[in-house]
């Protein structure tokens, strides 16, 4: 299929709403938005604590979880493909080739962004707010609601952050997916295939919806981090 | 047991950071009631003082002892207001019910709303608080205080950067709060101020405090060349 009729292909499956097409955004939505909801929930506490707390090898914790940022998809899918191989520790869960482990290793990526992010941000703010909060007997762990409310804008670009790193991964979902047409297939483990293949209709297609997605995560990023400076006085 | 956190008792308080001694061997009592100016110039310690009596520092030698550990029904009765209040990124309302969910108050919207009202910032109760300006921040920064009811207030130069409009206000309404019972130590150097609210000065000079006593007559009759000095305006180095 030459270029132009490619494209035109898939603005069809686009506007038509293909259902397989709509199966693979569904799926890559449904496995980014979860991979990054799991890691704010554990990764924004976890990274306000590292903020606050003082102990031994703190340093040596941050510049671990700073570097794990950089993760190369392929190894933290070979990792968990390991632990979830039928013979591996985790074997028993029955995750591998299932969108389950496809969230975990796609968590596996995120986590570390929002820890180390969150960290930093919320290091900065307490700075700033720690005489305040002292003086309402706000210390330790009871600071931490007031500064993750209050660094609530930069945080969600942070999540952000993770969310396009996710969505964008192709290495460690299809080594613990399979990439199973209907059932592990994600928008980049298609183009991929699809690519291969030849069919550079749904390839183009679903890189349409990425590159929409990208300017959408951008733009709400953008959005955000503008409202965020308006409610801090433009500081 | 006493339901007040007064009289404050500091003894001999010693202050060290990077090998300087920034006070030394202070001493002072804070009973119940009426408006004490702490009164010095820059770098004497006067902030530093008010840090540590509010707990934010620990002394390196000497001690403060509030009645009750500063505490009744657990919560915290003195207050502090730095020289720049910290203004959270939220709006004005949402600063004070903050402060009042830190403190654990019941009731707290109403309470928030009533004392928007007292403090004249009704109208802004909705505004970014970063985006009031420096008098409205220092207003609401007492507001915030105040609505936790604190036996003692502690000011750290409260109208160091306002203008003259901006600190009549902020007088005001310090002496509105003296009226109704507050204690107030603020630290300032400026004389005229500390006469037109204080009745007791303390002057703190080269983190030593050098007088203690009735303002007129801290102010007539000072007894050390240093106080001699700083009353007259003279640079002291």
């Amino acid at each position: 299929m030459d270029s132009p009729s490619a494209f035109s292909s898939a603005l069809t499956l686009v506007i038509t709403a293909d259902p397989a097409f709509v199966g693979i955004v569904g799926l890559s939505l449904l496995v980014t938005g979860s991979a990054v909801l799991l890691a704010a929930v554990i990764g924004l506490p976890l990274g306000c604590w590292l903020a606050l707390a003082r102990f031994r090898g703190r340093s040596a914790v941050i510049i671990v979880v700073t570097a794990l940022m950089g993760l190369p998809p392929v190894v933290a899918g070979l990792a968990l493909f390991v632990l979830l191989s039928r013979s591996g520790p985790l074997g028993a869960l029955g995750l591998l080739f299932t969108p389950g482990a496809m969230i975990a290793a796609q968590t596996v990526l995120v986590l570390p962004i929002v820890i180390a992010l969150t960290r930093q941000i919320v290091e900065d703010l307490h700075q700033e707010y720690r005489d305040y909060l002292a003086s309402l007997d706000l210390t330790g762990w009871r600071a931490m609601p007031t500064l993750l409310w209050d660094a609530r804008f930069a945080l969600t670009t942070a999540l952000l952050a993770g969310f396009g790193r996710a969505s964008a991964e192709v290495g460690a979902v299809l080594i613990v997916g399979g990439n199973i047409a209907g059932h592990t297939r994600t928008m980049t483990t298609a183009i991929a295939l699809e690519t291969a293949k030849g069919e550079l209709a749904l390839a183009l297609g679903l890189g349409l919806v990425l590159i929409t997605l990208t300017l959408g995560v951008t733009a709400v990023t953008y959005g955000l981090s503008r409202i965020g400076a308006r409610m801090a006085g433009g500081r | 047991m006493s339901s007040s956190i007064l009289p404050l008792t500091v003894e001999r308080l010693g202050f060290e950071a990077g090998g300087r001694r920034l006070l030394r061997d202070v001493n002072l009592t804070l009973p119940a009631g009426g408006v004490t100016a702490l009164l010095g110039p820059n770098g004497s310690g006067k902030s530093l003082l008010l840090r540590l009596i509010h707990g934010l520092l620990v002394p390196s030698q000497g001690r403060i002892v509030w009645q009750n550990a500063g505490r009744i029904g657990g919560r915290k009765r003195h207050a502090w207001l730095p020289q720049v209040p910290l203004m959270l990124r939220r709006s004005a309302r949402e600063c004070l019910l903050h402060a009042l969910a830190a403190g654990r108050v019941p009731g707290r919207a109403a309470l928030a709303d009533a004392t928007l009202e007292r403090f004249g910032l009704s109208a802004l109760a909705h505004q970014p608080a970063r985006l009031l300006s420096g008098g409205e921040q220092q207003r609401l920064a007492l507001a915030r205080a105040a609505a936790l009811a604190p036996e003692v207030l502690l000011l750290d130069e409260p109208t160091a950067h306002l203008d003259p409009s901006a600190t009549r206000e902020i007088e005001a309404l310090i002496a509105a709060l003296a009226a109704h019972g507050t204690t107030i130590l603020f630290s300032t150097h400026d004389l005229a101020q500390a006469r037109r609210l204080a009745a007791r000065a303390l002057v703190l000079i080269g983190g030593e405090l050098v007088a203690d006593g009735p303002l007129d007559q801290v102010m007539s009759h000072p007894t050390r060349p240093a106080v001699q000095a700083f009353l007259a305006g003279d640079l002291l180095w």
